[in-house]
């Protein structure tokens, strides 16, 4: 009878199932008790050194000066106001970046498959030199480069019609953003959301594209006729000694996005060259067979399977390009990361604003990864 | 059967003479293929003028620079007039650069460690070494380097982990890092695809919250708050807790790329396991892992090297890395505002040499593995 009920026992603990209660209840356990513990002597240490808690700072005036911010900013502001402008610089650097990034990155990742040897080596140099450098090193690179080997504002270069390039930083023409700009933008986003949605259902069809692209347009359309919004475009001028007009981005703006969007672009291209060197060349022989031209083959036959298997590593760069937005501390650009850096510094709520910039990271990168997921995927696949 | 064949190749040969099949291109010649390829078309010709009008241009700019208008010889001030490259900063900085505060006396200890470092390194890159007698060598290699930086024994003066700095803290901070953040990303990554659900939870919570967030946040945390971490009034050392959070950091990127190396593993190598008997940890051990690790090498190597980058970015939480020491050199009050640039393409090519070596040798292994696994074993 012992034995018997000895070996059931043993039949017991030998079940793969109990053990796998077993071990969720002991795992689960030591996070709980983990947390606990940490918790209790976080806040036992704030209590010591008398740090305060909450987020009650955020109304608090700031009293600090934000050197470049898209939005209207003043030190009497609050501190919830100065977060805000850091996330905005975030966005912005992180967007602007992005759009260089690919364009720049598209276009090496090409030339690197150039028939020409010359250019196929020039764009090799250039991913790899950037590639194996630290973009931290890059940015510092950059940095010194725009302040010493720039000329001083009175002798800008134009780079382009109207965007002056001095060692004071980017000048460019800006236009006045009112509410009125914000709504049109904001019923574009609405409707661009529905119609991504729409395609994920099963309801769409082709015949429907007429239809979906007027709900596109639409919302905005009528935004634009009901809030009428105004545009007041602000050219720059260089004068005698300095540039008057437009938008002035500070030199740490400069060469944060030339250093994020040069060190990205390598990374593109790479990941460029590789899509279009993995599709099949089966493909081309038989697209060649069938008459089309060589451009013809690139647009209609190789681009669209190679975008397949570019977009989910393209979301890894445009991911990381976000993320490395925060070396933006490096160079003294007012980001995210620098505001609240400088709001932990005065308050001494170092916990708070570590809790804030993460979570904020961490929506923002969730937010991408989902976008790409849903905008590349055709009825949820 | 002959007959057929026979007359199969007399009737292919007929066809062939009927059709008067083309005779594949003459083979092209060297220098036709250059031509070809340099000045095929017009918009050949262009990019090809316009690019090596390019080169000729950086390489001429780069060689003025460099050399034909460089400061060979002479202090900070000749420098401060002359137009190209001072080549004093280097010759009168590059220990500082590379050693940093570390004891001027005792740099040949550190010296020492890296070429053995670097030996050994060497010696367990090459596949024809792979064996376990790697492991003792790691052990004495790394009591030795211990020893060697560390100093406080066998007649070595003790020098703190505040002085170590330079090129020798930014490989020890990557290597310690990859090396405990392998095995703790294998961990992690078994975590994410075990059948438990709890055990899978926190797996992935881990995991996406780390690769979530840039490095830099944290660092900034690891800095600011391991304090309050702490009961009482202990503090941790800047370095620890810098290097707790890099292997953390490294853990969760290594555990995503172990994770794709698992899941590729075809379910019949698990279910062999389990019918032969292997327990969970058995089969792992020796069936799943080594296939899957031996997969993932060559995306391992480039992981470790972005990670050597990213270990720059302790120079904004305040530690004395490579590149802070390089910038350190440059802001010496002697030669404040005089190399700018040559401190920072020094550094430049540093990490440029280091990293296409590990590329190199990432490319190496891919091309053994390719040739390893035959088309055959591959199904």
């Amino acid at each position: 009878m012992m034995q018997i009920f000895a070996l059931s026992m043993l039949n017991f603990f030998y079940d793969s199932r109990v053990r796998g209660v077993f071990y969720q209840a002991i795992s689960g356990a030591s996070v709980v008790v983990a947390t606990v513990f940490i918790a209790r002597m976080v806040s036992q240490n704030l209590a010591e050194q008398n740090i305060a808690t909450g987020f009650d700072y955020l109304n608090r005036e700031a009293g600090f000066l934000i050197s470049q911010s898209f939005i209207e900013y003043r030190p009497t502001d609050s501190y919830g106001r100065a977060l805000l402008v850091g996330i905005i610089n975030t966005l912005v650097v992180s967007s602007l970046g992005v759009a260089f990034a690919t364009l720049l990155g598209f276009l090496v990742g090409t030339a690197q498959l150039a028939r020409n040897p010359v250019l196929r080596l020039l764009a090799r140099i250039y991913v790899e030199v950037l590639r194996n450098v630290p973009l931290l090193l890059c940015l510092f690179f950059w940095y010194a480069v725009l302040l010493t080997q720039l000329p001083l504002p009175r002798d800008a270069w134009e780079i382009l019609p109207h965007v002056f390039l001095s060692n004071g930083g980017l000048t460019t023409p800006s236009f006045r953003w009112g509410g009125a700009h914000t709504g049109v933008a904001l019923s574009m986003l609405l409707s661009l959301a529905f119609a991504l949605l729409f395609r994920r259902t099963g309801l769409y069809c082709s015949h429907l594209r007429p239809l979906i692209w007027l709900a596109l347009l639409t919302p905005p359309i009528i935004a634009a006729v009901a809030l009428q919004p105004e545009f007041i475009v602000s050219f720059p001028e260089k004068l005698r000694f300095r540039i008057v007009g437009g938008m002035r981005l500070t030199t740490e703006f400069t060469a944060l996005l030339v250093g994020l969007s040069l060190s990205a672009s390598a990374a593109i291209a790479e990941i460029v060259r590789a899509g279009i060197v993995a599709v099949d060349v089966g493909q081309r022989d038989a697209s060649e067979a069938l008459g089309f031209s060589r451009p013809q083959t690139f647009r209609l036959i190789i681009v669209p399977q190679a975008l397949k298997l570019i977009v989910p590593p393209l979301t890894g760069t445009y991911l990381s390009l976000f993320k490395n937005s925060s070396l933006a501390v490096a160079v003294g650009y007012p980001d995210l990361v620098m505001v609240s850096n400088t709001t932990m510094n005065q308050t001494g709520q170092a916990l708070e604003c570590i809790a804030i910039y993460m979570s904020v990271y961490l929506a923002v990168s969730l937010a991408i990864a989902l976008l790409m997921r849903v905008s590349f995927t055709k009825n949820g696949h | 059967m002959d007959i057929n064949v026979n007359s199969a190749i007399h009737i292919d040969d007929a066809t062939a003479q009927m059709a008067s099949v083309r005779l594949p291109p003459p083979r092209q010649s060297f220098a036709r293929y250059w031509l070809k390829a340099l000045f095929g078309t017009t918009l050949n010709t262009l990019i090809t003028l316009a690019s090596l009008w390019l080169i000729w241009h950086a390489f001429r700019r780069a060689a003025d620079w460099l050399f034909f208008q460089a400061v060979i010889s002479g202090g900070p001030q000749v420098c401060k007039v002359g137009h190209g490259a001072c080549w004093p900063f280097l010759v009168a900085k590059v220990r500082f650069m590379i050693f940093g505060i570390y004891p001027y006396s005792e740099h040949w200890r550190v010296f020492a460690a890296l070429i053995l470092f670097l030996l050994a390194c060497g010696i367990s890159m090459m596949p024809r070494f792979w064996s376990r007698a790697l492991i003792p060598l790691w052990l004495a290699v790394t009591a030795l380097v211990i020893v060697l930086i560390c100093g406080g024994m066998f007649g070595l003066t003790y020098v703190p982990s505040t002085q170590w700095s330079g090129l020798p803290l930014s490989i020890i901070l990557s290597f310690v890092g990859f090396a405990l953040g392998l095995p703790l990303g294998i961990a992690l990554a078994l975590a994410r695809i075990s059948s438990l659900p709890t055990i899978r939870l926190i797996g992935v919570a881990i995991i996406e919250f780390t690769r979530g967030v840039p490095l830099i946040t944290i660092l900034f945390m690891a800095s600011v708050m391991s304090p309050l971490f702490m009961p009482g009034r202990v503090t941790i050392d800047k370095l620890l807790s810098a290097q707790v959070a890099l292997v953390i950091f490294i853990a969760a990127y290594v555990a995503e790329t172990v994770r794709g190396g698992l899941l590729a593993i075809p379910a019949g190598q698990y279910q062999a396991a389990s019918s032969l008997g292997l327990g969970y940890w058995k089969s792992m051990w020796f069936v799943i892992l080594p296939q899957a690790l031996s997969n993932v090498l060559p995306p391992l190597v480039t992981l470790f090297i972005a990670f050597f980058q990213d270990t720059t970015l302790i120079t904004i939480v305040g530690l004395l890395d490579f590149l802070s020491t390089v910038r350190a050199a440059m802001h010496d009050p002697n030669w404040q505002g005089v190399a700018t640039l040559e401190g920072y393409l020094f550094a430049g090519l540093v990490y440029l040499v280091f990293s296409l070596g590990l590329g190199l040798y990432g490319r190496f292994l891919e091309h053994m593995r390719s040739l390893s696994t035959s088309p055959a074993r591959r199904l």
